[in-house]
């Protein structure tokens, strides 16, 4: 599809124009060969004092102004004086937005400091010259948009947007008359002149800017250009939608604000006492452990107890107290090194002792209570005794 | 072409010599007086005839490079300015010889004994390597300089093109060691006076101002002898315009440089390397580097945008003073704070020293001038450079 697009614009570029001419001259036109040439015949002619005259070069000729005349150019004033808008304002913009509207602490700058200030400066002072500089040599200098000139899609034309150089001296001119002009390019080494007449739509639409196709194609672009970005700029800046999705419908998200309830609060809190299903509440939290040495292990050991006991103290608790409880874990100097479990004192603690430090934590040690659910935890305290004794066992408790 | 030699005025020799002689004996008597701050001065003088010398030469070799055709005429200028390169050589060994203990704080052995920031640096920080390092860079200009002024020399003689060939060669590698020893010259010298602070745009920043400076002086003995009718008839505004929009255009980068040293540095706000900005805000200080910001670029900006400004010889020649006046100022502010600690000072020491820099680029241009011809009669681009058209 692309390819076809492509194609079309090819043939449209290439096409001849079909429109036909009038009788009614525009201007004689005369080539040269070379820019030498074409800056001698221009200053002839600024020089016989022909006014409605210009030239067309492929490229920039250094001169050129000079040899027809045109004294010194003044858009230097206009990109001067939008270069100052373009200081001015964005200093303005910033103080405004730095200063008084929006201040933020940034890295303990002031508010509005000049140095930060100074590249966006800069940027919008470039900007606004290049724009004012682009557009007004197009619309002061160049009377643009003029689209249909009737030198375009001539032969004069082809060749001076390649290699040749060309004059045109226009009818309007008071000292313009056929044969003058003729001679006076011939004179100045012209190697051809040519008779460039306006097109019919010339003379019938005096400013093409007014005509309807072009009035409702602007108005079309501006239209759509207007809709898509009001949309597209309130969806990026403003999470505002066209349309409602289904995931967009009225609810009230945790944390937020209801007047439902008396406490305008969209979440409520459970009703003091509360306890949840499966869970029963630690009474010793937060207390020494020698107070919690009554609790006693409700469940038997057995096999599958100790199997459970022993997956879950491999996940849980070996990163830290390695695989066999002797302080070597995986964790290597990111954690604090705990004391090893086969200790005296981890020995002779009771089963509850152990229970504590897992539900409540001790010292750097987290509470597990989250991860670990109760009976899982005396599992685990089962297969600690079994690695005590693994360790410690004496000759006579081995079975015979 | 028909280029009848005419030789500069005898006056113009008498002027740079006679400055030369009375800043001589001003440094000779400034070092009698303060040691300290005379090798100060010293340093200040010679990083300006770094910048011009070396600067000049590094435009020499951009013309071959680019093929730029509207500055042929005015090579000769520039390699004139060039021609205090091999004089740098003998300047250095004051520097090298006694200066290093009055300038540079890291030679002092209870400095490095104490200080573990030194310690550090010390591998690259040293005497030893510190002069390997300067001979590298004196050996690098003295001997592009000698290959660029021998290659046209005997041009004007042969009017052989394959020494253009040959030179442009010269011009690619040397700019790229232009680039690296500068940059490296420049943290030697200047940098190394705060041996703590450190700023990556250092090198950049220097180079800005050497081609600006070189540009400037260029400009000024361009035009200057070409009014005067030292040159040619079809040089002028043309040409003039190149060289009002490369100052105009340099001055530019070197604020833009500057500045972005100072705003990275003001962003970060790191004490290690704020310390060098405050010290340039203390006292009278703060003034100075107000003032370095305005005539160093905002005036000249103003100044040398209009076009008109550009092709207008009066105004260049005192706009490229100015230019070349600014970069003293900005190597004095550079350099000198790390002596006048307090506030800045302008004695007659420090005119001494100026006056010293001004005679040796006269009395080093008289010289050449007297001995070469002023345009480079030999050279293939020459006639496209004199029939050079812009306007
Ligand atoms: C994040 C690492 C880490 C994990 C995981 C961990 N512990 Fe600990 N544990 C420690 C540290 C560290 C100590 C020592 C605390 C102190 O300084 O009192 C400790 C102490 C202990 C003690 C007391 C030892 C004594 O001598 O005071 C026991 C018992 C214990 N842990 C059991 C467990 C059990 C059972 C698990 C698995 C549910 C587990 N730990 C998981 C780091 C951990």
């Amino acid at each position: 599809m692309i390819k076809k697009l492509l194609d079309k614009v090819k043939e449209f570029d290439t096409k001849d124009d079909t429109e036909p001419r009038s009788k009614k001259l525009y201007g004689l036109a005369a080539l040269y060969n070379t820019p030498n040439e074409i800056i001698e015949a221009a200053a002839v002619v600024a020089g016989k004092g022909y006014e409605k005259f210009d030239v067309y070069t492929p490229y920039p000729l250094h001169g050129m102004d000079d040899a027809m005349g045109l004294g010194k150019p003044k858009i230097g004033f206009l990109s001067f004086t939008f270069g100052l808008i373009g200081t001015c304002s964005a200093l303005l913009m910033i103080g405004w937005m730095m200063g008084i509207d929006y201040p933020n602490i940034i890295g303990g700058k002031p508010f509005f400091a000049l140095p930060s200030s100074i590249p966006i400066t800069f940027e919008l002072t470039v900007l606004l010259t290049g724009i004012a500089t682009v557009l007004g040599l197009l619309i002061l200098f160049s009377k643009m948009p003029k689209l249909n000139s009737p030198l375009n899609d001539t032969e004069f034309m082809n060749n001076v947007s390649s290699d040749k150089y060309g004059i045109v001296i226009r009818t309007n001119d008071d000292k313009f008359t056929e044969d003058t002009v003729k001679n006076l390019y011939l004179s100045t080494g012209a190697y051809d002149v040519q008779e460039i007449f306006y097109r019919e739509s010339n003379l019938t639409t005096k400013t093409p800017i007014f005509e309807k196709k072009f009035i409702g194609a602007i108005i079309g672009t501006a239209v759509i250009t207007a809709v898509v970005s009001y949309f597209t700029i309130n969806y990026v800046l403003y999470d505002i939608q066209p349309f409602d999705w289904m995931w967009m419908q009225a609810r009230i998200n945790s944390q937020s604000k209801s007047d439902f309830f008396p406490n305008k609060s969209g979440m409520c809190p459970p009703v003091n006492g509360t306890v949840a299903k499966g869970f029963l509440p630690y009474d010793y939290k937060g207390m020494p452990d020698s107070s919690v040495k009554l609790l006693a292990n409700p469940l038997a050991v057995s096999k599958s107890v100790l199997e459970r006991g022993q997956d879950r103290f491999n996940i849980y608790c070996s990163p830290c107290h390695g695989y066999f409880g002797e302080g070597d874990g995986r964790m290597k100097g990111l954690f604090p090194k705990p004391p090893t479990l086969h200790s005296v004192k981890v020995t002779s603690w009771t089963d509850g002792n152990i229970y504590h430090v897992i539900t409540n934590g001790q010292n750097v040690m987290p509470s597990y209570a989250e991860q670990v659910s109760r009976d899982d935890r005396w599992a685990i305290i089962h297969y600690i005794r079994a690695l005590q004794k693994s360790k410690n066992a004496k000759e006579e408790e081995l079975p015979k | 072409m028909d280029y009848q030699k005419k030789p500069l005025p005898a006056k113009l020799g008498k002027i740079g010599f006679a400055l030369l002689g009375i800043g001589l004996l001003s440094m000779i008597a400034s070092f009698a007086v303060n040691s300290h701050r005379a090798f100060f001065d010293y340093l200040w003088m010679y990083m300006f005839l770094v910048s011009i010398g070396v600067g000049s030469l590094a435009l020499v070799a951009l013309e071959y490079l680019v093929g730029a055709t509207w500055s042929t005429p005015f090579r000769r200028v520039s390699e004139f300015l060039a021609s205090i390169i091999p004089l740098l050589v003998v300047l250095t060994i004051p520097l090298l010889l006694f200066g290093m203990h009055d300038l540079y704080h890291w030679t002092h052995p209870e400095a490095l004994a104490t200080d573990p920031i030194l310690q550090a640096k010390e591998p690259y920080l040293n005497i030893s390597f510190f002069t390997i390092r300067i001979a590298i860079y004196l050996l690098i200009w003295v001997g592009f300089f000698y290959l660029f002024i021998r290659n046209s020399q005997k041009q004007d003689i042969t009017r052989d093109p394959a020494l253009t060939k040959q030179s442009i060669k010269f011009s690619a590698a040397f700019a790229i060691l232009f680039v690296v020893t500068i940059a490296f010259a420049s943290m030697d010298w200047m940098m190394s006076l705060e041996y703590h602070w450190y700023s990556t745009m250092f090198g950049v920043y220097y180079f800005a101002g050497t081609l600006l400076s070189a540009f400037a002086a260029a400009t000024f003995c361009s035009v200057k002898l070409n009014e005067n009718g030292y040159l040619d008839k079809k040089l002028g505004n043309n040409n003039y315009y190149s060289f009002g929009t490369l100052m105009f255009g340099f001055n530019i980068f070197w604020a833009y440089i500057a500045f972005s040293q100072y705003m990275l540095i003001w962003y970060a706000d790191i004490p290690e390397e704020t310390f060098w900005v405050m010290m340039r805000m203390k006292g009278s200080w703060s003034y100075f580097s107000i003032g370095l910001v305005f005539i160093h670029f905002v005036l000249p900006f103003l100044i040398l945008l209009p076009r008109s400004s550009k092709v207008n010889p009066k105004l260049l020649s005192v706009m490229s003073i100015w230019i070349l006046v600014a970069h003293a100022y900005d190597l004095y502010w550079i350099i000198m704070p790390t002596y006048f600690t307090e506030g800045f000072a302008f004695g007659w020491s420090e005119l001494g020293a100026l006056m010293f820099a001004a005679g040796l680029i006269i009395t080093v241009f008289k010289y050449r001038a007297d001995r070469t011809n002023l345009i480079p009669v030999g050279d293939p681009k020459l006639e496209q450079g004199l029939n050079f058209h812009l306007n």
